[in-house]
Protein backbone atom coordinates (compact mmCIF):
# COMPACT_ATOMS: atom_id res chain seq x y z
CA UNK A 1 0.00 0.00 0.00
CA UNK A 2 1.30 3.46 -0.81
CA UNK A 3 2.48 5.58 2.06
CA UNK A 4 1.16 9.12 2.00
CA UNK A 5 2.74 10.51 5.14
CA UNK A 6 5.94 9.25 6.68
CA UNK A 7 7.94 10.95 9.40
CA UNK A 8 11.01 9.67 11.14
CA UNK A 9 12.29 11.35 14.29
CA UNK A 10 10.57 14.54 13.19
CA UNK A 11 11.28 17.39 15.62
CA UNK A 12 10.82 21.10 15.71
CA UNK A 13 12.12 23.54 18.27
CA UNK A 14 11.28 27.19 18.68
CA UNK A 15 13.43 29.74 20.36
CA UNK A 16 11.34 32.04 22.47
CA UNK A 17 12.40 35.06 24.39
CA UNK A 18 12.11 34.55 28.10
CA UNK A 19 12.89 37.72 30.00
CA UNK A 20 16.40 38.64 28.98
CA UNK A 21 17.51 35.21 27.90
CA UNK A 22 16.19 32.78 25.35
CA UNK A 23 14.61 29.45 25.93
CA UNK A 24 14.18 26.55 23.54
CA UNK A 25 10.68 25.09 23.35
CA UNK A 26 10.25 21.71 21.71
CA UNK A 27 6.92 21.77 19.89
CA UNK A 28 7.32 18.43 18.14
CA UNK A 29 9.56 15.79 19.64
CA UNK A 30 10.87 12.81 17.62
CA UNK A 31 7.61 11.96 15.94
CA UNK A 32 7.29 8.74 13.93
CA UNK A 33 4.10 8.55 11.91
CA UNK A 34 3.06 6.47 8.92
CA UNK A 35 -0.21 7.02 7.14
CA UNK A 36 -1.21 4.83 4.20
CA UNK A 37 -3.17 6.03 1.18
CA UNK A 38 -6.91 6.08 1.75
CA UNK A 39 -6.76 6.20 5.55
CA UNK A 40 -8.72 8.70 7.61
CA UNK A 41 -6.69 9.73 10.61
CA UNK A 42 -7.70 11.90 13.53
CA UNK A 43 -4.75 13.79 14.94
CA UNK A 44 -5.76 14.94 18.38
CA UNK A 45 -4.15 16.62 21.33
CA UNK A 46 -4.56 19.55 23.67
CA UNK A 47 -3.81 23.12 22.60
CA UNK A 48 -0.09 23.57 22.17
CA UNK A 49 0.53 19.83 21.86
CA UNK A 50 2.22 20.32 18.50
CA UNK A 51 -0.59 19.51 16.08
CA UNK A 52 -0.37 22.61 13.91
CA UNK A 53 3.42 22.56 13.96
CA UNK A 54 3.36 18.99 12.63
CA UNK A 55 0.95 19.96 9.88
CA UNK A 56 3.08 22.93 8.89
CA UNK A 57 6.09 20.64 8.56
CA UNK A 58 4.05 18.16 6.51
CA UNK A 59 3.19 20.80 3.94
CA UNK A 60 6.51 22.64 3.85
CA UNK A 61 5.68 25.84 5.72
CA UNK A 62 8.09 25.09 8.54
CA UNK A 63 11.56 23.62 8.27
CA UNK A 64 12.03 20.72 10.73
CA UNK A 65 14.80 21.13 13.30
CA UNK A 66 15.63 17.42 13.02
CA UNK A 67 14.29 14.24 11.47
CA UNK A 68 12.78 13.40 8.13
CA UNK A 69 9.39 13.90 6.63
CA UNK A 70 7.94 12.67 3.35
CA UNK A 71 4.48 13.75 2.23
CA UNK A 72 3.10 12.05 -0.88
CA UNK A 73 6.64 10.82 -1.40
CA UNK A 74 8.08 14.34 -1.50
CA UNK A 75 10.26 16.43 0.75
CA UNK A 76 7.88 19.24 1.73
CA UNK A 77 10.29 22.18 2.00
CA UNK A 78 12.37 21.39 -1.07
CA UNK A 79 9.46 20.34 -3.28
CA UNK A 80 6.82 22.64 -1.84
CA UNK A 81 5.34 23.65 -5.18
CA UNK A 82 4.85 20.19 -6.61
CA UNK A 83 3.58 18.98 -3.24
CA UNK A 84 0.98 21.75 -3.17
CA UNK A 85 -0.71 20.09 -6.15
CA UNK A 86 -1.21 16.88 -4.18
CA UNK A 87 -2.30 18.33 -0.85
CA UNK A 88 -5.31 20.38 0.16
CA UNK A 89 -5.24 22.12 3.51
CA UNK A 90 -7.94 23.88 5.49
CA UNK A 91 -6.82 25.90 8.45
CA UNK A 92 -9.98 26.58 10.44
CA UNK A 93 -8.61 29.94 11.53
CA UNK A 94 -7.20 31.08 8.19
CA UNK A 95 -8.94 31.88 5.00
CA UNK A 96 -7.57 31.07 1.62
CA UNK A 97 -10.42 32.79 -0.12
CA UNK A 98 -10.31 36.40 -1.26
CA UNK A 99 -12.20 38.45 1.30
CA UNK A 100 -13.76 40.91 -1.13
CA UNK A 101 -14.40 38.60 -4.06
CA UNK A 102 -17.50 36.51 -4.69
CA UNK A 103 -17.03 32.84 -3.82
CA UNK A 104 -17.21 31.74 -7.45
CA UNK A 105 -14.41 34.16 -8.40
CA UNK A 106 -12.23 32.79 -5.60
CA UNK A 107 -12.77 29.32 -7.07
CA UNK A 108 -11.84 30.52 -10.54
CA UNK A 109 -8.67 32.17 -9.26
CA UNK A 110 -7.65 29.05 -7.36
CA UNK A 111 -8.34 26.89 -10.40
CA UNK A 112 -6.02 29.16 -12.39
CA UNK A 113 -3.35 29.05 -9.66
CA UNK A 114 -3.47 25.26 -9.69
CA UNK A 115 -3.45 25.21 -13.47
CA UNK A 116 -6.69 23.27 -13.94
CA UNK A 117 -7.92 23.23 -17.53
CA UNK A 118 -11.38 24.62 -18.33
CA UNK A 119 -13.02 21.21 -18.49
CA UNK A 120 -11.59 19.96 -15.17
CA UNK A 121 -12.49 23.25 -13.54
CA UNK A 122 -16.11 23.14 -14.68
CA UNK A 123 -16.57 19.53 -13.66
CA UNK A 124 -14.93 19.82 -10.25
CA UNK A 125 -16.47 23.18 -9.31
CA UNK A 126 -19.91 21.89 -10.34
CA UNK A 127 -19.45 18.77 -8.24
CA UNK A 128 -18.34 20.70 -5.15
CA UNK A 129 -21.06 23.32 -5.44
CA UNK A 130 -23.72 20.65 -5.68
CA UNK A 131 -22.38 18.45 -2.89
CA UNK A 132 -21.88 21.30 -0.44
CA UNK A 133 -25.03 23.15 -1.45
CA UNK A 134 -23.22 26.35 -2.18
CA UNK A 135 -25.43 27.57 -5.02
CA UNK A 136 -27.28 30.09 -2.83
CA UNK A 137 -24.19 32.08 -1.82
CA UNK A 138 -21.90 31.68 -4.82
CA UNK A 139 -22.28 35.31 -5.87
CA UNK A 140 -21.74 36.77 -2.38
CA UNK A 141 -18.38 38.21 -1.44
CA UNK A 142 -16.63 36.03 1.13
CA UNK A 143 -16.90 38.70 3.85
CA UNK A 144 -20.70 38.43 3.78
CA UNK A 145 -20.84 34.68 4.37
CA UNK A 146 -21.86 33.07 7.63
CA UNK A 147 -19.23 30.96 9.34
CA UNK A 148 -20.89 27.75 8.20
CA UNK A 149 -21.05 28.94 4.61
CA UNK A 150 -17.48 30.16 4.72
CA UNK A 151 -16.17 26.86 6.04
CA UNK A 152 -17.97 25.02 3.26
CA UNK A 153 -16.36 27.36 0.74
CA UNK A 154 -12.95 26.93 2.41
CA UNK A 155 -13.17 23.15 2.25
CA UNK A 156 -14.29 23.32 -1.36
CA UNK A 157 -11.37 25.63 -2.15
CA UNK A 158 -8.90 23.20 -0.59
CA UNK A 159 -10.38 20.29 -2.53
CA UNK A 160 -10.71 22.07 -5.86
CA UNK A 161 -7.56 20.55 -7.32
CA UNK A 162 -8.58 17.00 -6.24
CA UNK A 163 -5.65 16.48 -3.87
CA UNK A 164 -4.59 12.99 -2.77
CA UNK A 165 -4.19 14.14 0.81
CA UNK A 166 -6.56 16.49 2.60
CA UNK A 167 -5.46 18.05 5.87
CA UNK A 168 -8.11 19.73 7.96
CA UNK A 169 -7.04 21.76 10.98
CA UNK A 170 -10.08 22.30 13.21
CA UNK A 171 -12.59 22.30 10.34
CA UNK A 172 -15.68 22.27 12.56
CA UNK A 173 -14.58 24.86 15.11
CA UNK A 174 -17.46 27.18 15.90
CA UNK A 175 -19.92 25.43 13.59
CA UNK A 176 -23.47 24.54 14.62
CA UNK A 177 -24.65 20.94 14.67
CA UNK A 178 -26.26 21.09 11.25
CA UNK A 179 -23.23 22.63 9.53
CA UNK A 180 -20.94 20.10 11.20
CA UNK A 181 -23.13 17.28 10.01
CA UNK A 182 -23.21 18.56 6.45
CA UNK A 183 -19.44 18.95 6.36
CA UNK A 184 -18.88 15.46 7.76
CA UNK A 185 -21.25 13.90 5.25
CA UNK A 186 -19.48 15.64 2.43
CA UNK A 187 -16.06 14.44 3.60
CA UNK A 188 -17.31 10.86 3.91
CA UNK A 189 -18.72 10.97 0.36
CA UNK A 190 -15.55 12.57 -1.00
CA UNK A 191 -13.43 9.82 0.54
CA UNK A 192 -15.67 7.05 -0.70
CA UNK A 193 -15.57 8.38 -4.24
CA UNK A 194 -11.96 9.51 -4.65
CA UNK A 195 -10.12 7.47 -2.03
CA UNK A 196 -8.73 10.67 -0.57
CA UNK A 197 -6.49 10.37 2.47
CA UNK A 198 -7.69 12.49 5.37
CA UNK A 199 -5.75 13.94 8.27
CA UNK A 200 -7.88 15.83 10.71
CA UNK A 201 -7.06 17.75 13.86
CA UNK A 202 -9.96 18.55 16.08
CA UNK A 203 -11.22 19.13 19.56
CA UNK A 204 -14.53 17.54 18.69
CA UNK A 205 -14.76 13.83 19.49
CA UNK A 206 -17.79 13.69 17.21
CA UNK A 207 -15.59 14.50 14.21
CA UNK A 208 -13.24 11.68 15.11
CA UNK A 209 -16.03 9.20 15.74
CA UNK A 210 -17.79 9.83 12.47
CA UNK A 211 -14.87 10.44 10.15
CA UNK A 212 -11.77 8.63 11.30
CA UNK A 213 -10.79 5.00 11.44
CA UNK A 214 -7.53 5.69 13.19
CA UNK A 215 -6.52 8.07 15.93
CA UNK A 216 -3.14 9.57 16.74
CA UNK A 217 -2.90 11.34 20.07
CA UNK A 218 -0.06 13.77 20.52
CA UNK A 219 0.97 15.22 23.84
CA UNK A 220 3.77 17.70 24.37
CA UNK A 221 5.08 16.96 20.90
CA UNK A 222 5.20 13.20 21.37
CA UNK A 223 2.98 10.46 20.05
CA UNK A 224 1.01 9.16 23.02
CA UNK A 225 -1.39 6.81 21.24
CA UNK A 226 -1.76 5.28 17.79
CA UNK A 227 -4.70 2.99 17.06
CA UNK A 228 -8.46 2.81 16.68
CA UNK A 229 -10.90 5.04 18.51
CA UNK A 230 -12.49 1.96 20.11
CA UNK A 231 -9.09 1.03 21.47
CA UNK A 232 -8.63 4.54 22.77
CA UNK A 233 -11.92 4.44 24.66
CA UNK A 234 -11.01 0.99 25.88
CA UNK A 235 -7.65 1.98 27.28
CA UNK A 236 -8.59 5.23 28.91
CA UNK A 237 -12.37 5.01 29.19
CA UNK A 238 -13.38 7.94 27.02
CA UNK A 239 -17.01 7.59 27.88
CA UNK A 240 -20.00 9.77 27.25
CA UNK A 241 -22.23 10.78 30.09
CA UNK A 242 -26.00 11.00 30.21
CA UNK A 243 -27.31 13.42 32.79
CA UNK A 244 -30.99 12.96 33.63
CA UNK A 245 -33.28 15.15 35.72
CA UNK A 246 -35.98 12.96 37.19
CA UNK A 247 -39.57 13.76 38.20
CA UNK A 248 -39.07 12.54 41.78
CA UNK A 249 -36.17 11.63 44.03
CA UNK A 250 -35.06 8.18 43.00
CA UNK A 251 -32.54 5.71 44.41
CA UNK A 252 -29.30 5.42 42.41
CA UNK A 253 -29.93 3.91 38.97
CA UNK A 254 -27.44 1.09 39.14
CA UNK A 255 -29.29 -1.49 37.07
CA UNK A 256 -29.30 0.21 33.66
CA UNK A 257 -27.60 -2.05 31.10
CA UNK A 258 -24.11 -1.03 29.82
CA UNK A 259 -23.84 2.02 32.08
CA UNK A 260 -22.11 2.96 35.24
CA UNK A 261 -23.81 5.16 37.78
CA UNK A 262 -21.46 8.00 38.61
CA UNK A 263 -23.21 10.34 41.02
CA UNK A 264 -26.61 11.46 42.25
CA UNK A 265 -27.49 15.01 43.24
CA UNK A 266 -30.48 16.54 45.03
CA UNK A 267 -31.38 13.28 46.77
CA UNK A 268 -31.52 11.46 43.43
CA UNK A 269 -33.30 14.15 41.39
CA UNK A 270 -30.32 14.46 39.03
CA UNK A 271 -28.18 11.45 38.19
CA UNK A 272 -25.17 10.98 35.95
CA UNK A 273 -24.64 7.78 34.03
CA UNK A 274 -21.48 7.00 32.08
CA UNK A 275 -21.67 4.78 29.02
CA UNK A 276 -19.34 3.57 26.32
CA UNK A 277 -20.43 4.81 22.89
CA UNK A 278 -19.09 1.62 21.32
CA UNK A 279 -21.47 -0.60 23.29
CA UNK A 280 -24.70 1.32 23.57
CA UNK A 281 -26.33 4.58 22.50
CA UNK A 282 -27.70 7.53 24.40
CA UNK A 283 -31.19 6.67 23.13
CA UNK A 284 -31.00 3.12 24.44
CA UNK A 285 -29.77 4.28 27.83
CA UNK A 286 -32.54 6.87 27.99
CA UNK A 287 -35.17 4.25 27.10
CA UNK A 288 -33.87 1.97 29.84
CA UNK A 289 -33.98 4.80 32.38
CA UNK A 290 -37.48 5.85 31.28
CA UNK A 291 -38.77 2.35 31.96
CA UNK A 292 -37.86 2.78 35.60
CA UNK A 293 -38.66 6.43 36.27
CA UNK A 294 -40.08 9.53 34.56
CA UNK A 295 -37.36 11.72 32.97
CA UNK A 296 -37.99 15.48 32.98
CA UNK A 297 -34.85 16.74 31.30
CA UNK A 298 -31.57 15.38 30.01
CA UNK A 299 -28.21 16.28 28.52
CA UNK A 300 -25.35 14.28 27.08
CA UNK A 301 -21.70 15.29 27.51
CA UNK A 302 -19.00 14.21 25.10
CA UNK A 303 -15.66 12.94 26.35
CA UNK A 304 -13.34 15.87 26.24
CA UNK A 305 -10.11 15.55 24.35
CA UNK A 306 -7.96 17.19 27.00
CA UNK A 307 -9.34 14.66 29.47
CA UNK A 308 -8.59 11.75 27.21
CA UNK A 309 -5.07 12.96 26.59
CA UNK A 310 -4.46 13.52 30.27
CA UNK A 311 -5.61 10.04 31.07
CA UNK A 312 -3.42 8.50 28.39
CA UNK A 313 -0.49 10.35 29.77
CA UNK A 314 -1.27 9.28 33.32
CA UNK A 315 -1.69 5.67 32.18
CA UNK A 316 1.74 5.66 30.57
CA UNK A 317 3.57 6.60 33.71
CA UNK B 1 -7.04 61.14 -4.61
CA UNK B 2 -4.22 58.71 -3.94
CA UNK B 3 -2.98 59.42 -7.42
CA UNK B 4 -2.91 63.18 -6.82
CA UNK B 5 -1.24 62.96 -3.42
CA UNK B 6 1.54 60.70 -4.63
CA UNK B 7 2.05 63.01 -7.58
CA UNK B 8 2.37 65.86 -5.09
CA UNK B 9 4.92 63.94 -2.99
CA UNK B 10 6.99 63.38 -6.09
CA UNK B 11 6.86 67.06 -6.96
CA UNK B 12 7.77 68.15 -3.42
CA UNK B 13 10.84 65.94 -3.54
CA UNK B 14 11.80 67.47 -6.84
CA UNK B 15 11.26 70.96 -5.39
CA UNK B 16 13.55 70.06 -2.51
CA UNK B 17 16.38 69.45 -4.96
CA UNK B 18 15.55 72.68 -6.79
CA UNK B 19 15.57 74.75 -3.55
CA UNK B 20 18.94 73.29 -2.61
CA UNK B 21 20.42 74.30 -5.95
CA UNK B 22 18.91 77.80 -5.73
CA UNK B 23 21.35 78.43 -2.90
CA UNK B 24 24.45 76.79 -4.29
CA UNK B 25 25.27 76.78 -7.98
CA UNK B 26 27.18 73.53 -7.79
CA UNK B 27 27.17 70.65 -5.35
CA UNK B 28 29.74 67.88 -5.56
CA UNK B 29 30.74 69.16 -9.00
CA UNK B 30 27.23 68.87 -10.35
CA UNK B 31 24.82 71.57 -11.55
CA UNK B 32 21.05 71.66 -11.22
CA UNK B 33 20.31 70.48 -14.75
CA UNK B 34 22.70 67.62 -14.22
CA UNK B 35 21.26 66.63 -10.87
CA UNK B 36 17.84 66.77 -12.51
CA UNK B 37 18.98 63.92 -14.69
CA UNK B 38 20.24 61.96 -11.69
CA UNK B 39 17.02 62.60 -9.80
CA UNK B 40 14.84 61.68 -12.77
CA UNK B 41 16.68 58.45 -13.47
CA UNK B 42 16.69 57.35 -9.83
CA UNK B 43 13.10 58.35 -9.19
CA UNK B 44 11.78 56.72 -12.34
CA UNK B 45 13.60 53.44 -11.63
CA UNK B 46 12.45 53.49 -8.02
CA UNK B 47 8.81 54.15 -8.89
CA UNK B 48 8.74 51.34 -11.40
CA UNK B 49 10.39 48.95 -8.94
CA UNK B 50 7.87 50.12 -6.33
CA UNK B 51 5.05 49.36 -8.75
CA UNK B 52 6.36 45.84 -9.28
CA UNK B 53 7.84 44.91 -5.90
CA UNK B 54 6.46 47.50 -3.47
CA UNK B 55 4.13 44.90 -1.95
CA UNK B 56 7.10 43.28 -0.30
CA UNK B 57 6.58 45.98 2.33
CA UNK B 58 3.34 44.26 3.33
CA UNK B 59 5.04 41.02 4.23
CA UNK B 60 4.67 41.67 7.96
CA UNK B 61 0.93 42.19 7.54
CA UNK B 62 0.65 38.91 5.69
CA UNK B 63 2.65 37.11 8.35
CA UNK B 64 0.39 38.52 11.07
CA UNK B 65 -2.82 37.69 9.25
CA UNK B 66 -1.61 34.19 8.45
CA UNK B 67 -2.05 34.84 4.75
CA UNK B 68 1.54 33.82 4.19
CA UNK B 69 0.74 30.28 5.39
CA UNK B 70 -1.85 30.16 2.65
CA UNK B 71 0.72 31.33 0.08
CA UNK B 72 2.87 28.35 1.07
CA UNK B 73 -0.01 26.02 0.21
CA UNK B 74 -0.26 27.08 -3.40
CA UNK B 75 1.85 25.66 -6.20
CA UNK B 76 3.30 29.05 -7.16
CA UNK B 77 6.48 30.83 -6.05
CA UNK B 78 5.99 32.73 -2.80
CA UNK B 79 7.58 35.91 -4.07
CA UNK B 80 5.36 35.94 -7.14
CA UNK B 81 2.27 35.58 -4.95
CA UNK B 82 3.48 38.34 -2.69
CA UNK B 83 4.14 40.91 -5.40
CA UNK B 84 0.96 40.10 -7.29
CA UNK B 85 -1.23 40.29 -4.19
CA UNK B 86 -2.20 43.80 -5.17
CA UNK B 87 -1.26 46.51 -7.64
CA UNK B 88 -1.40 50.23 -6.94
CA UNK B 89 -1.78 52.56 -9.80
CA UNK B 90 -0.90 55.55 -7.66
CA UNK B 91 2.68 54.43 -8.02
CA UNK B 92 2.40 55.26 -11.70
CA UNK B 93 1.99 58.92 -10.75
CA UNK B 94 5.33 58.82 -8.97
CA UNK B 95 6.85 57.29 -12.05
CA UNK B 96 5.48 60.16 -14.12
CA UNK B 97 7.37 62.74 -12.02
CA UNK B 98 10.60 60.78 -12.38
CA UNK B 99 10.09 60.29 -16.09
CA UNK B 100 9.34 64.00 -16.52
CA UNK B 101 12.52 65.01 -14.68
CA UNK B 102 14.49 62.50 -16.70
CA UNK B 103 13.20 63.78 -20.04
CA UNK B 104 13.74 67.45 -19.10
CA UNK B 105 17.24 66.56 -17.88
CA UNK B 106 18.04 64.78 -21.13
CA UNK B 107 16.86 67.77 -23.16
CA UNK B 108 18.62 70.47 -21.10
CA UNK B 109 22.00 68.78 -20.89
CA UNK B 110 24.42 68.77 -23.80
CA UNK B 111 24.60 65.08 -24.53
CA UNK B 112 26.31 63.62 -27.56
CA UNK B 113 23.70 61.19 -28.77
CA UNK B 114 25.59 58.30 -30.23
CA UNK B 115 24.93 54.57 -29.91
CA UNK B 116 27.04 54.41 -26.74
CA UNK B 117 24.93 57.01 -24.96
CA UNK B 118 21.66 55.21 -25.81
CA UNK B 119 23.04 51.86 -24.66
CA UNK B 120 24.37 53.43 -21.46
CA UNK B 121 21.02 55.02 -20.68
CA UNK B 122 19.17 51.78 -21.43
CA UNK B 123 21.54 49.80 -19.21
CA UNK B 124 21.14 52.36 -16.44
CA UNK B 125 17.33 52.18 -16.49
CA UNK B 126 17.21 48.38 -16.51
CA UNK B 127 19.93 48.06 -13.87
CA UNK B 128 18.40 50.76 -11.68
CA UNK B 129 15.03 49.04 -11.80
CA UNK B 130 16.71 45.77 -10.87
CA UNK B 131 18.72 47.27 -8.01
CA UNK B 132 15.64 48.85 -6.40
CA UNK B 133 13.55 45.72 -6.91
CA UNK B 134 16.30 43.70 -5.29
CA UNK B 135 16.30 46.13 -2.37
CA UNK B 136 12.60 45.51 -1.81
CA UNK B 137 13.16 41.77 -1.84
CA UNK B 138 16.18 42.02 0.47
CA UNK B 139 14.09 44.04 2.90
CA UNK B 140 11.26 41.51 2.69
CA UNK B 141 13.68 38.68 3.44
CA UNK B 142 14.87 40.54 6.52
CA UNK B 143 11.25 41.01 7.65
CA UNK B 144 11.08 37.30 8.41
CA UNK B 145 13.66 37.88 11.11
CA UNK B 146 12.46 41.27 12.33
CA UNK B 147 8.70 41.00 12.35
CA UNK B 148 8.41 44.50 13.71
CA UNK B 149 11.45 45.82 11.94
CA UNK B 150 9.89 47.28 8.83
CA UNK B 151 10.93 50.77 9.96
CA UNK B 152 14.52 49.67 9.91
CA UNK B 153 14.39 48.01 6.53
CA UNK B 154 12.42 50.94 5.13
CA UNK B 155 15.33 53.12 6.18
CA UNK B 156 17.61 51.54 3.66
CA UNK B 157 14.98 50.95 0.96
CA UNK B 158 13.64 54.50 0.96
CA UNK B 159 16.91 55.94 2.20
CA UNK B 160 18.53 54.15 -0.71
CA UNK B 161 16.18 55.86 -3.11
CA UNK B 162 17.15 59.19 -1.62
CA UNK B 163 20.83 58.32 -1.80
CA UNK B 164 20.48 57.29 -5.42
CA UNK B 165 19.09 60.67 -6.41
CA UNK B 166 22.06 62.58 -4.97
CA UNK B 167 25.53 63.15 -6.32
CA UNK B 168 27.69 60.47 -4.75
CA UNK B 169 30.62 62.90 -4.75
CA UNK B 170 29.30 64.66 -1.63
CA UNK B 171 29.28 61.45 0.40
CA UNK B 172 31.75 60.72 3.15
CA UNK B 173 33.81 57.55 2.89
CA UNK B 174 31.58 55.32 5.03
CA UNK B 175 28.60 56.42 2.98
CA UNK B 176 30.47 55.64 -0.22
CA UNK B 177 31.11 52.14 1.03
CA UNK B 178 27.52 51.65 2.20
CA UNK B 179 25.58 53.22 -0.67
CA UNK B 180 28.28 53.05 -3.30
CA UNK B 181 29.10 49.40 -3.07
CA UNK B 182 27.15 47.40 -0.50
CA UNK B 183 23.77 48.80 -1.53
CA UNK B 184 24.92 49.89 -4.97
CA UNK B 185 22.90 53.10 -5.16
CA UNK B 186 25.57 55.20 -6.83
CA UNK B 187 25.38 52.84 -9.81
CA UNK B 188 21.68 53.48 -10.29
CA UNK B 189 21.82 57.07 -11.49
CA UNK B 190 24.84 59.13 -10.48
CA UNK B 191 27.57 57.08 -12.14
CA UNK B 192 25.74 56.48 -15.43
CA UNK B 193 24.87 60.19 -15.58
CA UNK B 194 28.42 61.50 -15.07
CA UNK B 195 29.63 59.02 -17.67
CA UNK B 196 26.89 60.16 -20.01
CA UNK B 197 27.83 63.82 -19.47
CA UNK B 198 31.54 63.15 -19.59
CA UNK B 199 32.17 64.48 -16.06
CA UNK B 200 35.01 63.24 -13.88
CA UNK B 201 34.09 60.93 -11.02
CA UNK B 202 35.00 61.48 -7.35
CA UNK B 203 37.53 59.46 -5.41
CA UNK B 204 36.79 55.68 -5.45
CA UNK B 205 34.03 56.13 -7.99
CA UNK B 206 35.54 56.83 -11.43
CA UNK B 207 33.00 57.71 -14.09
CA UNK B 208 33.61 54.57 -16.18
CA UNK B 209 31.91 52.74 -13.32
CA UNK B 210 28.73 53.99 -15.02
CA UNK B 211 29.09 51.06 -17.42
CA UNK B 212 29.20 48.65 -14.48
CA UNK B 213 25.58 49.28 -13.45
CA UNK B 214 24.56 45.75 -14.59
CA UNK B 215 27.25 44.28 -12.31
CA UNK B 216 25.84 46.29 -9.43
CA UNK B 217 22.39 44.97 -10.34
CA UNK B 218 23.67 41.39 -10.26
CA UNK B 219 25.25 42.00 -6.87
CA UNK B 220 22.00 43.46 -5.52
CA UNK B 221 20.12 40.43 -6.85
CA UNK B 222 22.54 38.03 -5.18
CA UNK B 223 22.04 39.87 -1.91
CA UNK B 224 18.26 39.74 -2.37
CA UNK B 225 18.26 36.03 -3.21
CA UNK B 226 20.32 35.26 -0.12
CA UNK B 227 18.13 37.34 2.15
CA UNK B 228 14.87 35.96 0.75
CA UNK B 229 16.00 32.35 0.87
CA UNK B 230 17.19 32.60 4.43
CA UNK B 231 14.00 34.43 5.38
CA UNK B 232 11.69 31.83 3.87
CA UNK B 233 13.52 29.04 5.66
CA UNK B 234 13.51 30.96 8.91
CA UNK B 235 9.75 31.51 8.80
CA UNK B 236 8.11 30.31 11.98
CA UNK B 237 4.50 30.31 10.92
CA UNK B 238 1.79 32.73 11.94
CA UNK B 239 0.59 30.87 15.03
CA UNK B 240 -2.72 29.03 15.26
Amino acid sequence: MTTIIETRGLSREFRVRDGLGRRVVTAVDRLDIRVAAGEAVGYIGANGAGKSTTIKMLVGILVPTAGEVLTCGREPVRERRSLARDVGVVFGQRSQLWWDLPVCDSFRLLAAIHGLDADQERRRTGELIERMEMEEFLAFPVRQLSLGQRMRAEVAAALLHSPRLVILDEPTIGLDVLSKQRLREFLIAERAEHGTTLLLTTHDMGDVERLCDRVLVVDRGRLAYDGSLAGLSGTVGARRELIVDLAEPTPDLRSVADTEHLVSEGGGLRQRLAFDAERTTAARVLAAVSEQVEVVDLSVTEPNIEDVVRRIYAAQR
Amino acid sequence: MDLASSLLVGLVELAEVWVLFQNVPRLGGVEFTQILLVFGLADFCFSMADLLFGHCDNLTTFVRAGTLDVFYLRPQPLLLQLITSDISLRRLARGAVGLGALVVGLVLNPIEWDLGAVVLLGLAVVSGLTVFSAQFVTAAGLQFFLINGSEMTNAFVYGGRYAASQPASVWSRPLKVAFGFFFPMAFVAYLPVIELLGLPGPQWLPSWFGWCAPLAALWACALAALSWRQGVRHYQGGGG
